[in-house]
């Protein structure tokens, strides 16, 4: 190497028109690949609501057998349905969470789930079987060991049972709290009931596996091996968007049957 | 091609591999190989990434001041890493689920840092290119192996083609559960290893010490 190679200039020289063209670059593909990205990202999401809503077969088109699954935006606090004027499609809830408008902070008591904020809009898709409102479909997130984790669980229209939940995104544990995509794992929550006899929601992921003769076994879910944290995480995710600050207020118009 | 860029081009390939000589790039060989098909798309993401990565690096080793090459080196990586990243995500957005944050520690393989900094900093163009590739073939070579062994045995599947039929879908393969886990990778790559080097005498490393016989 010659001297000129270690001078000063020379050094900052190459190391700005290596990040020039490298940054130039980065920045090219991502601006190209992003509509295709953006669209598989979506179509990711949307077979994973299909999954949940139980409408997946083997040779359906997943974007027209989404548009026939009703999407509607609801104001979680009174549980009512929005306007039909907002676009629910258009509905971004990670953005409206950190909006100081459209979204608010959750009082930390009430935080089980662990996630600060969430949006004051909720996104429900509804489920229809020959004009009959068969299942509901709901977007939950909430904090397992490291990671946000996202996904829906579906119930029936008088929110008494769950009928399928499902995750598709999460930055859990490799091998220990990725067992939340077990598909036999998530099976187990089929049919389990939300409230106990006297209303309360009673939904939960316990610690080791259920007993049959434990009273309560219609509400509970076995737990995790290896997986305690992020099984409970699930857990809290679960029930604070079931509860009185999630979907609670909705869920309540769907038990009394006034809400269709 | 002449005698010593073929040489450049295949000597990588069994006896220079990367992974069973020099013992490099192990993790990411472990991470995406219990299915065949995330491991060759893996392979072509290698394969690409080594051979831009050190051309590029090969076409500015003159100018490059010793004092920053290796940010360098690593400046040119990532940033082909990223866009192999987002051609994958556009392009084959199942597989790179699958290979999750493995993409992007292609970054830290050191197959690929290491042939920069070795072959490319002294090379012209046109024998890093060879370099890299072959030294991604060799890699893949590994990987596919190792992941056509692990699919097999533990799935009973190629590409997800039925071979061996599986009890569970009421043929009579017993799948080896232990194939789909990380440290069967580990078996694998350590039989190829011995496999290679009992065919190969003269890749078997020299002992570095001896223990001395007990003088009195």
């Amino acid at each position: 190497m010659s001297d000129k190679t270690n001078d000063i200039r020379q050094t900052l020289l190459v190391a700005l028109g290596v990040s020039l063209v490298c940054s130039v670059l980065v920045a090219t593909a991502a601006v190209l690949l992003e509509p295709r990205r953006v669209q598989n990202e979506q179509r990711a999401i949307r077979y994973d609501i299909l999954d949940v809503a139980g409408r997946l077969t083997d040779a359906v088109d997943i974007d027209s057998a989404f548009d026939a699954i009703e999407t509607r935006l609801i104001h979680l606090d009174s549980g009512e349905y929005a306007d039909p004027g907002a676009d629910p499609a258009a509905f971004d809830p990670r953005r409206a969470a950190r909006d100081p408008e459209l979204g608010l902070a959750i009082p930390a008591h009430l935080d089980v789930a662990q996630i600060d904020r969430r949006s004051r809009l909720g996104r429900v898709y509804l489920v229809r079987e020959n004009e009959e409102l068969e299942r509901i479909v709901l977007p939950i997130h909430g904090y397992g060991l490291w990671s946000t984790m996202y996904g829906f669980v579906a119930i029936t229209p008088d929110a008494g049972r769950v009928l399928a939940i499902k995750f598709y995104e999460h930055a859990e544990t490799p091998g220990l709290g990725d067992q939340i995509d077990d598909p036999g794992w998530l099976a187990s929550w089929r049919n389990k009931r939300l409230y106990d006899d006297s209303g309360d929601l009673a939904i939960e992921v316990i610690k080791g596996s259920v007993r049959p003769n434990d009273p309560r076994a219609e509400h509970r879910i076995d737990g995790l091996t290896g997986a305690t944290l992020t099984a409970r995480g699930v857990s809290n995710t679960v029930r604070y968007w079931l509860g009185e600050h999630g979907y609670g207020p909705y869920l309540a118009q769907l038990k009394e049957g006034t809400n269709q | 091609m002449s005698g010593p860029r073929a040489r450049t081009l295949i000597e990588p390939i069994v006896d220079n591999n990367p992974i069973t000589l020099q013992i490099l790039g192990v993790c990411s060989a472990l991470a995406v190989t219990t299915s065949l098909l995330p491991a060759l798309i893996m392979c072509i993401a290698v394969i690409s990434v080594a051979a831009i990565a050190n051309s590029a690096i090969s076409a500015i080793r003159s100018v490059v001041p010793k004092n920053i090459r290796i940010i360098v080196q690593m400046t040119i990586i990532a940033s082909l890493v990223i866009v192999v990243d987002q051609v994958l995500k556009a392009y084959a957005f199942e597989t790179s689920k699958q290979l999750s944050v493995f993409v992007g520690l292609i970054i830290t393989n050191c197959i690929i840092l290491g042939r920069a900094e070795s072959f490319a900093m002294h090379n012209p163009v046109i024998p890093s290119f060879l370099d890299g590739v072959g030294n991604g073939i060799g890699y893949s070579l590994v990987l596919i192996i190792v992941a056509s062994t692990r699919e097999l045995f533990g799935a009973g599947t190629l590409l997800g083609f039925t071979i061996l039929p599986t009890v569970s879908d009421g043929g009579w393969y017993n799948p080896n559960g232990l194939m789909l886990l990380p440290p069967s990778a580990f078996f694998v790559i350590g039989l190829l290893i011995w496999a290679v080097r009992s065919w190969k005498r003269d890749q078997v490393e020299q002992p570095q010490f001896r223990i001395h016989e007990e003088q009195v």
